[in-house]
């Protein structure tokens, strides 16, 4: 088994090193023309490869249980939606937003990740901007509650971590919306 | 310093690790690429068979005839087989093939070389002057067959255009499958795709370096966006913007030296240059609104960018060094994603109209006019074909995210499609040096 494995690395790493010296080497340069007049050229053909890169099985970080995920805390509370085109907080998510600024004044030590998020109409980078926006917005209402600022990041996933899919108005009310998340939980 | 096999066995652990990320990477779907529509007045051209060239599999001829076909310029003719077959050597019958309806005709040859390597020739006749306008040897390995083809498009495409051809570069796009996104290189006709990046986590906004063996894009693996530079070479990879905030947008200054970004680092999303090594941090935009977007003009002069400073979405412009900014869309109130052609002549960007429908719009920077290129709804992310004739953009058809191109006079049409899965951010690459 052994065996058969080492003999099967090394055909790979020889199939490998074969495959970079042809890829290094651009084929020749013919200084011949074809044989007729009409203004002959000669070029050499280079294929460049791509070398690439897997991300997908890092895995993602865990989250700590607390009175932070508790449901019947409204700390578990963790987003807040927003009207079409809009980065004004609605009232009824302020209540919310003091309950984690106080958390966040008796600890120190925890920090929270504010992801805006916006619908999947227009412009991707657009959007990246428009959920700065969302949630520069709820960082600026922690400041003014006594929260530290090296204790909040406001970040922005535009439109690319949609939470509801789909086209329809209610998924996209879905999507425009901003999370908390704690040290830990991203 | 480590013992023999303590090496050994680390580098078989390395090996090992490196062949189960190779087996991680799926089957590979090719794009598929649906011509719509077509140019006008379009040359007829013979592009007879070469003799030999079934040694090169699948073949030049019939790759060059797709590439100029492709182009919306071009009709190939159906060529009968002929006895004896004719090469690039052999006397022409200009009358015979004028007779065929061809303007143009392509002949040529390949012939197995003792270094098992093969050389591939070929020359272009014009039918209706009946005179020869040139030829090329090429010595090439089997596996070079498609990128010679590609060259022997671009040579044909060039002598009877006048501009250059684009069927050797490269276009780097998004393709996302269920939670998988990869970052896919592939050559302009859709095929030879490679992934060089592969993520659990969005990537956006692909765009190459001047020198096409780069790209910068915005990887969202660190639970935020942060910019890097990725060498598609050796996959080196390194982070050029992940300050506190967001930080994505990438734009490359023509000469390679630096790049545009957006940061949220200070407050808003502004525009700032940085080093491609991520030094040398500068801020271009100071305002309390969203300035993002950033796109160089050709001649590294301005920077075109997307600010909702007036009250909604528009693109302005300002010099490449910072200062006073200058509105260039006013018609409508969403107008985003700038990109000026690499000729400097015009400007594509997506205008969302009274009906809610995104659409590439193309503005004339000499005359001002505006000419909307696409009857789609939901188009995104422009991007030009180098000799600026193409635009690429990425749309949503029937649900699913496609990639469709657009000449800049609005007549040629292409869909390209992967099977089983979204395909977005497409970038189209530099002339291959």
């Amino acid at each position: 088994m052994r065996v058969i494995l080492i003999a099967a690395l090394l055909a790979v790493l020889a199939a490998c090193a074969s495959t970079a010296t042809q890829e290094q080497s651009p084929a020749g340069v013919e200084d011949r023309s074809p044989g007729q007049p009409g203004g002959a050229q000669s070029q050499a053909v280079e294929s460049k490869p791509v070398s690439g890169v897997d991300l997908t099985g890092q895995t993602g970080a865990s989250t700590t249980a607390s009175a932070l995920t508790d449901p019947t805390n409204i700390l578990s509370k963790r987003s807040i939606y927003y009207d079409f085109d809009q980065y004004q907080i609605k009232d009824e998510y302020k209540p919310m937003i003091e309950a984690h600024a106080a958390y966040l004044r008796d600890h120190h030590e925890a920090k929270v990740l504010i992801q805006g998020n916006t619908d999947e109409r227009g412009s991707r980078e657009y959007n990246v901007a428009l959920g700065q926006r969302r949630a520069d917005g709820v960082k600026k209402l922690l400041l003014l509650l006594g929260v530290g600022e090296d204790q909040v990041e406001a970040v922005s996933l535009g439109e690319e971590k949609p939470k509801a899919e789909g086209t329809s108005e209610e998924a996209y009310a879905q999507n425009r919306r901003c999370d908390i998340l704690y040290k830990g939980e991203y | 310093m480590q013992s023999l096999p303590a090496r050994w066995i680390s580098r078989t652990v390395t090996v090992l690790v490196a062949l189960l990320l190779l087996a991680a990477l799926p089957a590979r779907a090719q794009l598929s690429i649906e011509i719509t529509g077509a140019g006008a007045n379009r040359i007829p051209i013979a592009i007879v068979p070469f003799p030999g060239e079934a040694a090169l599999p699948p073949g030049l001829t019939s790759i060059v005839r797709a590439d100029l076909e492709r182009s919306g310029l071009f009709r190939g003719l159906e060529v009968p087989p002929l006895m004896p077959q004719p090469t690039e050597a052999s006397s022409v019958d200009y009358a015979e093939w004028r007779s065929r309806l061809a303007d143009a005709l392509v002949l040529g040859s390949v012939a197995t070389r003792p270094d098992g390597r093969y050389e591939v020739r070929f020359r272009l006749f014009d039918v209706v002057k009946q005179v020869p306008l040139g030829g090329v040897a090429y010595t090439l390995a089997k596996d070079q067959a498609r990128a010679t083809a590609h060259r022997i498009a671009d040579y044909v495409y060039e002598k009877l255009t006048g501009e250059k051809g684009v069927f050797s570069t490269r276009i780097a796009y998004v393709v996302k499958r269920d939670t998988r996104y990869e970052l896919q290189i592939a050559d302009a006709d859709g095929a030879g795709e490679e992934t060089a990046l592969a993520s659990l986590e969005p990537i956006i906004s692909p765009t190459w370096a001047p020198d096409g063996k780069r790209l910068a894009y915005v990887s969202f693996e660190n639970r935020k966006p942060v910019v890097y530079v990725h060498s598609l070479l050796d996959g080196k990879r390194h982070v050029v913007a992940n300050f506190k905030g967001s930080n994505s947008a990438p734009a490359w200054s023509p000469d390679g030296s630096k790049l545009a970004v957006s940061l949220s680092r200070d407050s808003g999303t502004q525009i700032y240059l940085i080093n491609p090594d991520g030094s040398g941090v500068r801020r271009l935009t100071f305002t309390s609104a969203i300035d993002t977007e950033p796109f160089f003009s050709p001649d590294g002069q301005f920077i075109y960018f997307t600010s909702d400073r007036g009250g909604s979405p528009q693109i302005y412009r300002m010099p490449a060094s910072g200062g006073d900014a200058q509105r260039i869309t006013f018609d409508g109130s969403y107008n985003v994603s700038p990109r000026v052609s690499p000729d400097g002549k015009s400007l594509a960007y997506i205008a969302r109209n009274s009906e809610g429908k995104f659409q590439v719009a193309l503005l004339d920077l000499s005359t001002r006019q505006v000419q909307i290129l696409t009857d789609s709804d939901r188009d995104e992310s422009p991007s030009f074909a180098p000799n600026s004739r193409m635009i690429l953009y990425a749309t949503v058809i029937g649900g699913r995210g496609v990639l469709s191109a657009v000449s800049a006079d609005g007549r040629v049409r292409q869909r390209l499609t992967v099977n089983a899965g979204d395909v977005r951010e497409p970038a189209w690459g530099p002339f291959i040096q």
